[in-house]
């Protein structure tokens, strides 16, 4: 479903990804670990399309499309999905408008008809129980003001509706409570697929007692410097990241 | 983000075609001479004649303000037209006489003057260059005893009421462009609405300047009676011209006691082109004195006018008598605002709120003015002060420049501001949700102005919302 292939980023003159492979197939969850400032959110920055990256050299293939070739927006609509490390506020624009205006986009780019308002409600109805949320969240503004906690679960909310192919979820547990997190991961479990996969970005190994990968990457300076299956994780968690980094700064 | 905000900022403007018709214009230049002359064209009385010659003389004695935050080339008074009228409009008897040129400029702007296809419950007033074109649905409103008419007309029809209201709200020595307004006003709209009447439609005028090097200073008074109340929306647009061209109207209410009155405008003069060259300059004075217990509101989204000089204020005379601003403004290109309100608090208990919005784009500058004043009198006088402003990208502009005077100590003023940013981040979360980068601009904008459009008319929203490219639906609620 996704394959990166040896791929280069940089913010203006400073490149941050410096050659990252890395193969996703539909049905699989995969874990990106690794230090603070390793490049983790970069790289689902650059998957989802933020124009502040500039990619130099790689590809990522998606779906059998070049994936670099399309528009942030044009990847949300192909199944493409962030869940933000810090999600964005949007004063005065209810949660309920944002979230049908985005269905609704992703509906017309697969030339299916638009919801109106009212077909929208059930739809929202039936995803607001996968994350426990109340109703009323839906008449606040798109997370202002809203807690860490909310923030996050309003981001698998959104996942929820909008049922991406591949996910992408950026330290989605961080910040959160144990409560909040078993809430959260069990949302994530129920929108799997065998169809569609995860990429779970965290910094703990916590979270992967709930959402059990595949595949662990551990992430570092900008490239994956060790690849396993779930009891890497485990290990990290013993063991920390420094038995990992030495050879990569020698 | 550059690339679809300059898009949206940069969209055509629509309304720019001139249309061709045969006008009465005068030369240009401004004496004692050509004021008598507008007034014998327009057939006035006596009285209103001297009333304009005493405001002419006024104004010779004044200079044109210098503390608005805009700039610009300084205006030669004597090269502008003070009158120019559609040969074809004489006296109406019925819109069917309306010159069948004129009906298509409205049809294009989109306004509907012909019987059949009129928007259901709005009484139109449209004025084209100088003159009023026509006024529909008179005789519904004539079953409810509302007047709403051209200010010729109701000069000639209402003289006893045009001469008792006249300069009640804004003298003809209120300021420079007020004065000026006063000596050479051409037409405008009028409004009574009777004692205890509520009007059952939607008052609406629609301005048009047409003629080059025309001015357009129009003049429009509206008067609710006590208990009376009623709807007012104002929509403008000019064709794309390379000259500046100038607008100084004024507009009066009178609110008596209990009355109610909601003035909406949407404003998209030509705003010229990306270089600064052409579009109106809007010199504007906008004033309501609310009776007890009356209430004015004013709502206006601005989007267009190369220069925007307007702050429709309200003078809270009678005792828990009522004002309120809300407004939107747009800038970019090299459009430049200055705009705001003024609420004077006379009467006990009176209440005032004021809501802004500037959103600056492109090159705009957007200054917002505004001043609060409780006399001494005004025992329990509460204000309440929002005023925001948006910024996309790095070369636009926003200030701020309240004043406030209070002299009883028992009134309550709470003032709030704040100045953000459309961020490159929010723009990528929205395109990170499927919306491309122009739906995501317009659903942070509508987020923005959502305090404001909730209080236009649905009519008005509408059109607010395809001038900002803005879809309104569920997001302003
Ligand atoms: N927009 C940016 N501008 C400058 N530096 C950046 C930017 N984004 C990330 N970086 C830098 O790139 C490195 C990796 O950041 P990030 O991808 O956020 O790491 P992680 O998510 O693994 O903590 C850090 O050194 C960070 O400071
Ligand atoms: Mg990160």
């Amino acid at each position: 479903m996704l394959k990166i292939t040896n791929l280069h980023a940089s913010v203006g003159e400073k490149e941050i990804l410096k050659g990252i492979s890395l193969t996703v197939n539909a049905g699989e969850v995969h874990a990106i670990m690794g230090p603070n400032g390793s490049g983790k959110s970069t790289l689902a920055q650059v998957i989802a399309g933020h124009p502040g990256y500039e990619v130099t050299s790689g590809s990522i293939e998606y779906d059998g499309q070049d994936l670099l070739e399309l528009e942030a927006e044009e990847r949300a609509q192909a199944g493409v999905f962030l869940a933000f490390q810090y999600p964005i506020e949007i004063p005065g624009v209810t949660n309920a408008y944002f979230l049908r205006a985005a269905y609704n986009e992703i509906r017309k780019a697969h030339n299916q008809p638009e919801l109106d308002p009212i077909e929208f409600l059930d739809v929202m109805e039936e995803k607001l129980t996968v994350v426990e949320m109340d109703a009323s969240m839906m008449q606040r503004s798109v997370n202002a003001g809203f807690s860490g906690g909310e923030k996050k679960r309003n981001e698998i909310l959104q996942m929820a509706v909008l049922e991406p192919k591949l996910a992408v979820l950026d330290e989605t547990d961080s910040g959160l409570d144990i409560d909040a997190l078993r809430i959260v991961a069990e949302g994530v479990n129920k929108l799997k697929r065998p169809d569609n996969a995860t990429i779970v970005v965290t910094h703990y190994q916590r979270l992967l007692n709930y959402i059990v990968p595949d595949h662990v990457h551990v992430l570092a300076g900008g490239r994956i410097i060790k690849s396993g299956g779930k009891e890497l994780a485990l290990e990290l968690e013993a063991k920390g990241y420094d038995w990992l980094l030495e050879p990569v700064t020698a | 983000m550059t690339a679809s905000i300059e898009t949206l900022v940069n969209k055509e403007y629509q309304y720019g075609f001139v249309t061709e018709v045969d006008t009465d214009t005068i030369p240009p230049g401004l004496t004692e001479e050509t004021v008598r002359l507008i007034s014998k064209k327009k057939e006035e009385p006596e009285w209103l004649l001297e009333w304009r010659l005493k405001a002419f003389r006024r104004w010779q004695t004044m200079t044109e303000p210098r503390w608005p935050n805009v700039t610009y080339e300084p205006i030669d008074y004597q090269a502008h037209t003070y009158y120019s009228a559609p040969k074809s409009v004489k006296p109406l008897q019925s819109l069917d006489e309306v010159d069948p040129e004129l009906l298509k400029t409205y049809e294009k702007l989109g306004i509907s003057l012909t019987e059949q296809k009129r928007l259901a419950g709005v009484a139109v007033d449209a004025i084209f260059d100088s003159v009023s074109v026509g006024t529909t649905m008179k005789s519904e409103l004539a079953k409810a005893g509302v007047i709403f008419c051209s200010f010729g007309e109701a000069v000639r029809e209402h003289p006893e009421l045009v001469q008792k209201f006249l300069g009640s709200v804004v003298p003809y020595s209120d300021n420079f462009f007020a004065a000026l307004n006063s000596a050479v006003f051409s037409d405008g709209s009028f409004v009574y609405v009777p004692k205890g009447v509520t009007c059952p439609l939607e008052l609406s005028t629609y301005f048009r300047i047409n003629a080059a090097n025309a001015g357009q200073f129009e003049r429009t008074l509206i008067v609710a009676d006590e208990g009376a109340s009623v709807s007012y929306l104002e929509g403008c647009t000019a064709p794309k011209r390379d000259e500046h061209q100038l607008h100084a109207a004024v507009v009066e209410i009178v609110a008596l006691d209990r009355a109610t009155v909601k003035y909406s405008t949407v404003q998209n003069w030509y705003a010229g082109d990306s270089e600064g060259k052409g579009g109106i300059y809007n010199f504007v004075t906008k004033r309501g004195k609310a009776f007890t217990d009356a209430k004015i509101s004013w709502t206006q989204v601005e989007t267009g006018s190369a220069i925007t000089w307007k702050y429709p204020s309200v003078i809270l005379q009678g005792d828990n008598s009522v004002g309120e601003f809300y407004s939107v403004a747009v800038v970019n290109g090299k459009q430049q605002a200055d705009t705001g309100t003024k609420m004077i608090h006379i009467g006990r208990n009176t209440r005032s709120t004021i809501i802004s919005k500037g959103i600056s784009a492109g090159q705009g500058q957007n200054s917002y003015r505004g001043q609060v004043k409780v006399l001494p009198k005004a025992a329990g006088a509460r204000n309440y002060t929002q005023c925001d402003s948006m910024l996309i990208g790095n070369q636009c502009g926003a200030h701020t420049f309240p004043y406030i005077e209070v002299a009883n100590n028992s009134a309550t003023l709470e003032h709030e501001a704040s100045t953000s940013k459309i961020g490159e981040d929010q723009i990528f979360y929205c395109k990170a949700r499927g919306l491309n980068a122009e739906h995501a601009i317009s659903l942070i904008v509508a987020g923005f102005c959502k305090e404001v459009f909730k209080e236009l008319p649905m009519e008005f929203a509408l059109e607010a919302q395809q001038l900002l490219g803005i879809s309104l639906e569920g997001s302003v609620g």
